[in-house]
């Protein structure tokens, strides 16, 4: 009976294993193909492990495209669309849950309905408001749309909510008016919900491509996927494999660093918004 | 009224206002402009004229967009039951005290956070007919005689963009699915235990039952993300070949975009609109009656 439970698990072990080198092996693909000398990527078996290592495939990357405007492009958005995104919902969370004001549990629905409108759906008019208002081929197109959503504000409200009224209470006896009891007192006790919308909306920011695809026009505005897509396709006969995926490669370091920093921050944020309802 | 609870009350607005007015331009105000735009026709000068059902009728009437119907339901429902089994089943194994476990539940969810448009590329060449390391190892392990051209052919085109959307987001459901598992009362599985019920039965009788909120929510979600796709279809096939992936929004961005058919291109994100609004209307309905156990804390 033992004998055969310890088989058992050991073969999950392996199932696991074998399952998580499959998850890992496009990743390590990418490098290792990045790193290749143009020789060697057109070799078969394909090469896991290069005999020497062409770090010049990310120096004739930066000379094929201008990836460090895209790189700035990319930073410059995601970070400004993040610290706004997050604000902005903190301030209608707090509201909803500490403020009284007419038609407040209708007009929290009004917040709620849009997270039923997916996206891709308001693209085609959200285009031509972009144009109407003379944000196309911007940063305003890239970054303003992105500001607002209800997800931050139905995950923040919870975390408000959660919190114990007395030190709002004591600021308010103090003379405190709203404005300062939320920015200096609710906000830093919500630094971890705070945080993990902040790399939920970095990440989803950094790697959106149809947007920035359809409203950027000029390469200074292009975003990294939206210059790396372009990249791709500037290939005519033969693709330079190894500067893709010198661009694929630098283009997903952000996310892994930000997401490392704060993996736990960022899954319970996951998770608040997912399990409990 | 009391003059602190006016104060207040202006405070709340001030407080609602940057939200309030970002959602109603760029969420209430393009739905409702794509809702006109539908029953309209736009050559993108001048201002859109109001034709009726027109333009649904032309979508419905048109074979490439039944096509597109037809690939995007094949593909949300396909790789979205791969989905959830393969999330459902490292979820149970990972719940358990296994070593390794917090690398393994990197490693599943390390491509849920990266760029679709990066990862698509990488496929891309894993996918390569002539030296892409798929088509090496299948002939390596003798299940294949010679190379799929994956992306090229219509057959496979769509298991191809699939299998990527797999490997992409069985992390993130997993990690929901761990979470659903948490909630779990342990004494349930003891008693489990100690009337000889088998890892199955278990499974079967207790734990599914218990994680039934969070089946369907993930399964909700995981519809709804499916009808989104469009980054790997772009990046990968454009659709093609023979439109066997075309999918449902790469399908309204051609429209929209390289046809300059905004009425059409409108229409049809209407139709994915109320698609995707109804499966999740009809899952919540269908939750009352499936749904045995809630967390009433939650």
């Amino acid at each position: 009976m033992m004998q055969s439970v310890r088989w058992k698990n050991a073969g999950i072990m392996l199932l696991m294993a074998t399952g998580a080198v499959l998850m890992l092996l496009p990743f390590w693909v990418m490098v290792i193909t990045s790193l290749v000398g143009p020789d060697e990527v057109f070799q078969m078996p394909p090469r896991l492990w290069p005999s020497r290592w062409h770090w010049e495939n990310y120096g004739r990357l930066f000379q094929q495209a201008p990836m460090a405007l895209y790189f700035f492009n990319s930073v410059l958005v995601s970070v400004v669309t993040t610290v706004g995104h997050v604000l902005f919902s903190a301030m209608a969370a707090y509201a909803f849950s500490r403020l009284q004001f007419p038609h407040k549990n209708k007009l929290f629905f009004v917040f709620l309905m849009t997270m039923m409108v997916p996206p891709q759906v308001n693209i085609v008019p959200l285009f031509f408001l972009m144009k109407t208002f003379h944000w196309l081929d911007s940063y305003a197109a890239l970054i303003v749309p992105g500001l607002f959503g209800a997800f931050g504000v139905f995950m923040l409200r919870q975390w408000f909510n959660g919190l114990p009224r007395e030190l709002e209470e004591a600021a308010r006896m103090d003379g405190c008016n709203p404005w300062q009891i939320f920015w200096r007192i609710a906000l830093p006790l919500a630094t971890p919900a705070l945080a993990a919308l902040a790399i939920f909306v970095f990440i989803n920011t950094w790697n959106s491509f149809m947007w920035p695809l359809i409203v950027t026009n000029s390469e200074s505005m292009r975003t990294l996927p939206v210059g790396i897509a372009t990249l791709k396709g500037s290939f005519r006969d033969t693709t330079d494999w190894t500067v893709l995926m010198a661009a694929a490669t630098l283009s997903i370091l952000p996310v892994i660093a930000v997401f490392l920093m704060g993996q736990k921050q960022f899954m319970q944020g996951l998770l608040s918004g997912g399990v409990k309802e | 009224m009391k003059p602190h609870e006016l104060q207040e009350r202006r405070w709340a607005w001030l407080f609602l206002a940057p939200c309030l007015l970002g959602l109603l331009i760029f969420t209430y105000l393009p739905i409702l402009a794509s809702l006109g735009l539908s029953f309209s026709y736009w050559n993108l000068l001048g201002v859109p004229q109001f034709v009726g059902v027109q333009n649904y009728t032309a979508v419905l009437n048109d074979p490439l967009f039944w096509r597109s119907f037809g690939t995007t339901w094949i593909f949300v429902l396909v790789s979205g039951a791969l989905e959830l089994v393969l999330s459902l089943w490292l979820a149970v194994w990972l719940n358990r005290a296994l070593r390794g476990q917090s690398f393994f539940r990197a490693a599943y969810f390390l491509p849920f956070i990266t760029p679709m448009v990066s990862v698509s590329l990488v496929w891309g060449w894993l996918y390569d007919p002539s030296y892409g390391l798929f088509n090496w190892l299948l002939q390596q392990a003798h299940l294949i005689d010679k190379s799929i051209p994956w992306l090229y052919d219509p057959k496979t085109a769509l298991w191809a963009v699939m299998i990527l959307r797999v490997w992409k987001d069985i992390g993130y459901n997993m990690v929901i699915f761990l979470a659903g598992l948490q909630t779990v009362p342990p004494s349930l599985y003891e008693s489990a235990h100690l009337d000889g019920a088998t890892g199955w039965q278990t499974f079967w009788r207790v734990t599914l039952p218990m994680i039934t909120p969070t089946l369907f929510f993930v399964g909700i979600m995981t519809l709804i993300n499916g009808f989104q796709a469009f980054d790997s279809v772009y990046l990968l096939t454009q659709g093609g070949p023979e439109h066997s992936t075309e999918l449902l929004v790469y399908w309204m961005f051609k429209n929209a975009f390289e046809f300059y058919k905004i009425g059409p291109a409108s229409a049809i994100a209407y139709i994915l609109f109320m698609t995707i609004l109804a499966l999740t209307l009809l899952q919540w309905q269908l939750r009352k009656r499936w749904v045995m156990y809630e967390d009433e804390t939650a």
